[in-house]
């Protein structure tokens, strides 16, 4: 799905009377689509910020260096140390197999990929508890070899991996697939081996769409909430990742510091937003050198 | 396993009650208690029938109003320029990018009664949060990166020269669009209703916090798995989950078919 999020902004073309709607018309939807806008976008993430700082600066900074919080930060930071890395080698790879060559089965491994996104987040936590859990599958073996996997760290770490999956392969399989595997045979040709042509044809190409999937990808695994809610157990200071802890504070009342504990994540996703931009700025730019050059 | 049971998993009503996962480890001690008869038993029980309504009721007009509202957002951010497009443009992944629980709770305290969006609409006799209003308010947030991203590309990619036949024929703009434009929209469009309609059903994080989780009426399918597996009752929570999943493979196979719908009719 979020293959097809990407989007071009080109500025929009200069359009003769015929071709567009009278001024007032124009305004008038312009206003009506701003206003929806600002009511189911802009308002929520406003009322964070203003929520986390009802009871003042010191109220707000309390709850972040709070020691369950802390060690909700200290989870969530260690969550995506494992999983970015894991999904940025493995989206990497499979946009490589799946845009640079045919083979059987191919199209199965595209719908597989889009597995996390197609299940709900809850059903993805679940899997790991019938597996794992007690009562699941592996779950005798785990408990006589003294292994916690389900409300533990280890849990909370695969559910988090495995509802990330598919960001970093997603962003990259459409940009592969429209450069075409032209430029690494001409590599080839030249005499390069494969991690050469890996180093300076592929990866150089692919810099830009890859950092952005890096980042919606640690965007999502610091903000999971639904699979890893199933697996955590919720054990306060051991369990918690920051959304569950967010969580636990909202549902004590304790608004004001749900909110302060939520301001980081939020302005995570505000980075994720200008760092989209950005990326979409600098591919555009380096499109129009090319075809300057060209 | 008897709904008593079940209703007291979940605090029913208010704000959700306490928190209820701190005893679950607990729980673990209590092996095949709660265990559900048969697989038809626990998809079929009135409460489980319920939370399949609420879900499914709520996904399709929280869709519905992304289709009209996405369409209009991707028309304004492609057609019309206006200062602040861009920033525009980028607002609207925020769905994506913000943390269900983050947007969850920020959405149940501006629309609580007395928050600052619910203590408007309250006079006139409109309650969002507890609500399933409040759920559709939640799912239309989630579901509309998805239209606007799906319509974009195409509506950017549509011929002026198309426009152009229709106005030197005669046409009027609205004639224009409904018989020209709408038709060659029309599978993205579904697309992206498909998109957020899916999204929608599965979605926990955001919605969990404004529905108020009460059983039989504001309690969504993906909530009841997860309190059926706070009683450890796998079996019924599997079974659920395998109706969710159902729907979920023939959303994607929708999906499928109205993208080769499209590729060939842009073809």
């Amino acid at each position: 799905m979020a293959g097809i999020v990407t989007s071009r902004l080109h500025a929009a073309p200069d359009r003769t009377s015929a071709l567009t709607e009278p001024r007032p018309v124009r305004w008038a939807l312009t206003g009506v689509a701003l206003a929806f806008l600002v009511l189911f976008l802009f308002i929520p993430l406003v009322a964070v910020f203003t929520e986390g700082l009802k009871k003042g600066w010191e109220a707000y900074l309390a709850a972040l260096v709070e020691p369950d919080a802390l060690a909700a930060v200290r989870l969530t930071l260690l969550t995506a140390a494992v999983a970015v890395p894991l999904n940025t080698a493995f989206g990497v790879a499979a946009a490589w197999c799946l845009a640079k060559f045919r083979f059987p089965g191919r199209s199965i491994l595209l719908t597989l990929i889009d597995l996390p996104f197609a299940v709900s987040p809850v059903i993805a936590g679940m899997v790991f508890v019938l597996l794992f859990g007690t009562q699941g599958w592996f779950g005798g073996w785990l408990f006589d070899h003294d292994v916690k996997i389900v409300f533990a760290v280890p849990g909370i770490v695969l559910a988090t991996t495995f509802v990330t999956f598919p960001f970093v392969a997603r962003e990259l399989i459409p940009l592969m697939q429209e450069q075409g595997p032209e430029e690494e045979e001409a590599a080839r040709v030249l005499g390069a081996s494969g991690w050469q042509i890996f180093w300076r044809v592929t990866l150089p190409n692919i810099k830009w769409g890859l950092l952005y999937g890096v980042i919606l990808c640690n965007a999502r695994a610091m903000g999971e909430f639904g699979a890893v809610s199933v697996v955590s157990g919720h054990i306060r200071g051991l369990t918690n990742t920051l959304p569950l802890h967010i969580e636990i504070l909202y549902n004590e009342y304790n608004f004001a510091a749900a909110f302060a504990v939520a301001s980081p994540l939020a302005l995570l996703g505000l980075v994720t937003l200008v760092a989209k931009t950005a990326v979409e700025w600098c591919q555009a730019r380096e499109l129009a050198r090319g075809a300057g050059a060209s | 396993m008897s709904r008593a049971a079940g209703a007291a998993g979940r605090g029913a009503g208010g704000g959700g009650g306490g928190p209820p996962g701190l005893a679950a480890p607990l729980r673990r001690c209590l092996p095949g208690r709660g265990r559900a008869g048969g697989f038809w038993e626990a998809t079929l029980a009135p409460r489980v029938l319920a939370a399949y309504r609420v879900s499914l009721v709520t996904s399709l007009v929280a869709a519905s109003l992304n289709a009209v509202f996405g369409l209009l957002v991707a028309w304004v951010l492609v057609r019309y320029r206006f200062p602040g497009r861009r920033v525009v443009d980028a607002l609207v992944d925020l769905p994506f990018a913000l943390p269900t629980a983050v947007a969850g709770i920020a959405l149940t305290t501006l629309y609580a009664e007395n928050g600052w969006l619910g203590a408007r609409l309250a006079p006139l006799g409109i309650k969002v949060s507890y609500t399933t209003l409040g759920i559709t308010v939640a799912l239309v947030f989630i579901g509309l990166p998805f239209v606007v991203r799906t319509l974009q590309p195409v509506l950017q990619d549509l011929e002026a020269e198309i426009e152009e036949a229709a106005a030197s024929l005669g046409a009027t703009r609205w004639q224009t669009f409904r018989r020209v434009l709408l038709p060659a929209l029309l599978p993205a469009l579904l697309t992206g209703f498909a998109l957020a309609f899916a999204r929608a059903i599965g979605e926990y994080g955001s919605v969990v916090f404004i529905s108020g989780n009460m059983p039989m009426r504001t309690e969504i399918a993906p909530l009841l798995i997860m309190t059926k597996l706070e009683q450890f009752d796998y079996a019924g929570a599997t079974a659920i989950a395998v109706v969710l999943l159902l729907m979920s493979f023939a959303l994607l196979l929708c999906i499928n078919v109205l993208q080769w719908w499209s590729r060939r009719q842009a073809a």
